[in-house]
């Protein structure tokens, strides 16, 4: 498909890149001119996709994070999180609300639900041993121009 | 992040701040447990003015925080969270767990 601009960034999973993933993506949106609302559900989502690779992916082993956005026609914004981590055996599982593999960690189970809440569409590939890729889509509402008083 | 222990009432308050995310809430974790501990509050009041931004470690932050408290016999209230931090506390079912409260005065 084409697409209006790209942004591609890899990083060590290290819980304080959750942080620099969120600025990476707001600073790839200002051009598209986000609402309050759109920028703060899609911040909590890369959080959420960056924080899985990390906790889950890994296990707080080492390895790398890849996160690439694009900007697609009709204001369609796609975001690709993956790792090279210890997969997740059972998909349907992991995405069942509640559902989680680290309470000692206190995760709520929660990371899937937000970000099919947030988003128009969630991909989830990933087998035991094969790393994880999740791929979202969400389309911004048009730009409103200011009026002029 | 600031707290502040109200003798009489029992009642711990703390006033959050910033972005809590998977990092930032196992730091939080730590300092609001050692209050936790020490005090031994019957209301502990997490106070969300000042939050900038909240994913899902946040929920695990106040779902790890009720499992503390309600075995000694107390409570979580929330309050002031925004529109959108409201929103995430709403997805999970906080209201559950939580008395959440807009619009409270320090």
């Amino acid at each position: 498909m084409k697409m209006l601009n790209e942004f591609r960034c890899v990083f060590p999973a290290v819980s304080t890149n959750e942080s620099l993933a969120r600025a990476a993506l707001s600073a790839f949106l200002i051009p598209a001119d986000p609402t309050a609302q759109e920028l703060a559900d899609l911040r909590t989502v890369i959080s959420e996709a960056v924080t899985n690779a990390i906790v889950h992916g890994y296990r707080n082993s080492s390895g790398d994070v890849a996160v690439c956005l694009r900007m697609l026609p009709d204001r369609v914004l796609y975001i690709r999180v993956s790792d090279k981590g210890c997969g997740i055996p059972d998909v349907e599982q992991a995405m069942t609300p509640l559902y989680t593999t680290a309470p000692e960690e206190e995760r709520a189970g929660l990371g899937f639900a937000i970000m099919q809440e947030f988003t128009d569409s969630l991909a989830v590939r990933s087998s035991a041993g094969n790393g994880t890729v999740l791929t979202m889509r969400r389309k911004l509402g048009q730009i409103h121009e200011e009026q002029e008083s | 992040m600031k707290m502040h222990y109200d003798t009489s009432k029992r009642e711990l308050l703390i006033l959050l701040d910033g972005e809590i995310d998977h990092h930032r809430s196992a730091l939080l974790r730590n300092e609001i447990d050692t209050a936790l501990y020490a005090h031994m509050p019957s209301v502990l009041i997490l106070d969300f003015r000042d939050v900038t931004f909240m994913d899902s470690s946040g929920i695990g932050l106040i779902m790890g925080r009720y499992k503390i408290i309600q075995p000694m016999g107390g409570e979580i209230q929330i309050q002031n969270p925004s529109a959108y931090i409201g929103r995430v506390l709403r997805l999970a079912g906080m209201e559950r767990l939580a008395k959440i409260s807009e619009g409270v005065s320090a």
